[in-house]
């Protein structure tokens, strides 16, 4: 099963390398891993999407919320939840495929942030099956280079994962 | 007032009213060493090789619940303290080691004696720290304390550069500390309690696992309590040895790869299984798959909430430090109207009677080889059961876990998670430290003891008497055993070679050195040890039985009560 754990983590240096070297060092794996300070600026947020079943989902946040820095967990897959992911597509857009590739982004709600004679850069957030899509809907040997970000979710309504 | 980083080291230590600091000196801790020479409310130990310092703060901390604290240089410093830390987190041994860094400005440069000490260490740690600014030394080096000796215990690193050790800040040591990201669980939920009655009220076949965690939260007087009240067998783990009079009616000895035949057989065939600061790992339930197939319900009580079904699924969790939840249950207990099915219990002691019957542990002294259990049994009756046993990792390890008889907490002490090869000698000088009149013996193997053989200087300068008993096999014995039992008889590179005569030896170092090669002189040899060489350090090397193996053994990945026992074979 596939969980979305968001965590609350002191931010100082080494934090990362502590959170990632448990997972490396328990054999739990990681699809994706993000990281940013929030609005306390003592404190980073992650949002970490792994694989496992009920038992070692478990262990992981057991796990997690050992670790000293750790200041809170919570698993976002327990309940009602929005995960959102961005990505940027650098595209060869010349020619005929320069108004197609308009037309495919303006579909996916993506948008156009820089432009040159041949390519486009195309900014698009969703879930990760609406990225995986537009990467399907567009012709493949077009695609000059993709950078996404991973998952950063948060809770539905009062779900609120604070200190 | 202000203070330098290295003077505020010392003053920090001070507060935290450490009496021994166990180290090496080096380049970048140089500061802290030059405060260290003027004062005197605390003692510096030098070992020769920072292992060893790890090792005996280690020991001094669980042989007496307090923190072991060790200072080491940076670079080949720390990394040479690596095994000993990890030997500690393995255990859940409160310490605070101290390392020295370059200097920040260096970092990062591959200066002389740099290595990233934070990353090393940090998956054998509970909590490690990098000091980047003197104002923070102090209350970083609080913290270490608090986090190395609540919740669940281990060890922590302060990483302190050079240049810190020698800039200049106030100092003000804080009393008190919270963190908001470190609130260790105290009281067992009162819920998860009321349930743990009810169930082990209704037990028809008990059994109380109990494990490392029992000494480490001085909860041993609680537990006899419970169990005592309750009438139900209890058995202790490998580290848990001590944590219950061994010689009481109701123990049923050590559990596990090498633990008795009844404690094996009651573990699988119980009803009602508490748990009680045990984690159920691979040495002591074998194969959990094989554990999970027979139906009981579990009971475990632990610090640890990562602990609880880890490896096997439990019915009650409790998560709280032992002490207050075992007073809690113990209260529930005595105002409850239940009382144990009397009926039951009996025929359950009947039938742990009958597996005692199997006579487990017993072996063959015959008049021409020493057997390896004949000298634990002899060191057991001529130290009246009084010692503290520290002891290397190997066959001898568990010999002794099974022939020293523990009754109390603290006085065994090994490397029960990690299974370092080379802790006996550090942990007997630690022991003696912590215990300045006791007695200590150090079991060991030919092996063993030459992983730390250096620290016979360590002894001779601070005059420790300890008794080394090497049982000598010229193997690597537990090797050999699992080559013989489960390679073909194949032994490869398990035969240790050109040994050193330990008695010239022993000699050299400026000790007393003994070899023992009769069965009928191993007691008056141990005798002539513990009162002629009380104030000396002995090193009895007793030449023993090639062959003997540890009995009952269960194979790796087998369950529990598939053993081996030594009359079968």
């Amino acid at each position: 099963m596939r969980h979305i754990i968001s965590i609350l983590i002191e931010n100082e240096a080494g934090a990362l390398s502590r959170v990632s070297g448990l997972f490396s060092a328990r054999a739990f794996n990681i699809e994706s891993l993000t990281v940013a300070p929030t609005e306390d600026a003592s404190l980073s947020r992650m949002t970490i999407v792994s694989t496992g079943s009920d038992d070692v989902i478990e262990q992981i946040t057991k796990q997690l919320n050992k670790l000293i820095d750790v200041v809170k967990v919570v698993d976002l897959s327990e309940a009602a939840h929005i995960e959102r992911e961005l990505m940027l597509v650098k595209v060869r857009a010349a020619g005929k495929d320069r108004e197609e590739m308009k037309r495919i982004a303006d579909i996916f709600r993506g948008r156009i942030i820089d432009v040159t004679d041949s390519t486009y850069v195309i900014e698009l957030t969703g879930n990760g099956s609406k990225l995986d899509a537009f990467l399907e809907a567009i012709d493949r040997a077009l695609i000059l280079e993709t950078v996404r970000t991973g998952v950063s979710g948060i809770g539905r309504g009062d779900r609120i994962l604070k200190v | 007032m202000q203070l330098t980083g290295a003077e505020i080291v010392i003053r920090c230590l001070q507060e935290e009213k450490v009496e021994y600091v166990f180290g090496y000196p080096g380049g970048s801790v140089l500061f802290i060493y030059d405060e260290l020479f003027k004062q005197d409310k605390f003692k510096h130990v030098l070992v020769r090789h920072e292992q060893a310092a790890v090792h005996a703060a280690d020991a001094y901390s669980r042989s007496s619940n307090k923190i072991g604290v060790c200072l080491v240089t940076s670079g080949p410093g720390v990394t040479n303290a690596v095994t000993g830390i990890a030997t500690a987190h393995m255990d859940s041994v409160p310490m605070v080691i101290i390392s020295g860094q370059v200097p920040t400005a260096y970092i990062g440069q591959d200066a002389f004696q740099e290595c990233d000490t934070v990353g090393i260490t940090r998956p054998c740690v509970k909590h490690n720290f990098l000091v980047k600014d003197v104002r923070d030394l102090a209350i970083t080096l609080k913290k270490a304390f608090y986090i190395a000796k609540t919740g669940r215990p281990g060890p922590v690193l302060v990483d302190i550069p050079k240049d810190i050790t020698n800039q200049k800040c106030e100092f003000e040591y804080p009393k008190t500390i919270t963190m908001r990201s470190y609130n260790p669980v105290v009281k067992g939920h009162s819920g998860q309690i009321k349930k743990a009655v009810q169930m082990l009220l209704e037990a028809k076949r008990p059994m109380i696992y109990a494990g490392g965690g029992v000494i480490l939260s001085d909860a041993a007087e609680k537990l006899a309590k419970l169990a005592r009240s309750l009438g139900y067998p209890v058995t202790n783990t490998l580290m848990g040895l001590g944590g219950y009079p061994a010689t009481d009616k109701q123990s049923l000895g050590m559990l596990g790869m090498h633990g008795t035949y009844e404690a094996n057989m009651a573990m699988q065939n119980c009803d009602v299984l508490i748990a009680v600061g045990a984690r159920f790992d691979d040495r002591v339930i074998g194969n959990p798959a094989n554990f999970a197939e027979i139906s009981r319900k579990i009971i475990h009580i632990d610090i640890d909430p990562s602990s609880i079904s880890k490896r096997v699924k439990v019915d009650v969790p409790i998560v709280g430090n032992l002490p207050d939840v075992l007073d809690e249950l113990q209260k529930l207990l005595e105002s409850s109207a239940g009382v144990p099915d009397p009926k039951a219990l009996a025929a359950w002691w009947k039938q742990i009677d009958e597996w005692r019957g199997k006579k487990s542990l017993k072996y063959k002294q015959g008049k021409e080889i020493i057997m390896p259990q004949y000298v634990v049994e002899k060191l057991y009756e001529v130290t009246g059961g009084e010692a503290f046993i520290t002891s290397d990792v190997g066959q001898h390890q568990m010999w002794a876990a099974q022939y020293y008889k523990f009754d109390k907490p603290r006085r065994w002490i090994n490397s029960g998670g990690l299974g370092t090869m080379g802790v006996g000698l550090p942990y007997a000088m630690g022991v003696r430290f912590a215990n300045p009149k006791a007695t200590v013996a150090c079991i060991t193997g030919e092996g063993s003891i030459q992983m730390n053989i250096q620290e016979l200087s360590t002894a001779k300068q601070f005059r420790l008497p300890i008794k080394i008993i090497n049982l000598n096999n010229r193997y690597l014995g537990m090797v050999r055993q699992w080559q013989q039992m489960f390679h073909g008889n194949r032994y490869s590179e398990s035969y240790v070679d050109a040994l050193p005569d330990f008695v010239k030896l022993a000699e050299a170092y400026g000790h007393v050195g003994m070899k023992i090669e009769r069965p009928a002189d191993v007691e008056p040899a141990l005798r002539e040890a513990f009162t002629k060489h009380k104030n000396d350090l002995v090193f009895m090397d007793f030449l023993t039985d090639q062959t003997a193996n540890v009995y009952p053994m269960v194979a790796a990945g087998k369950g529990l009560s598939e053993m081996i026992l030594a009359e079968e074979l």
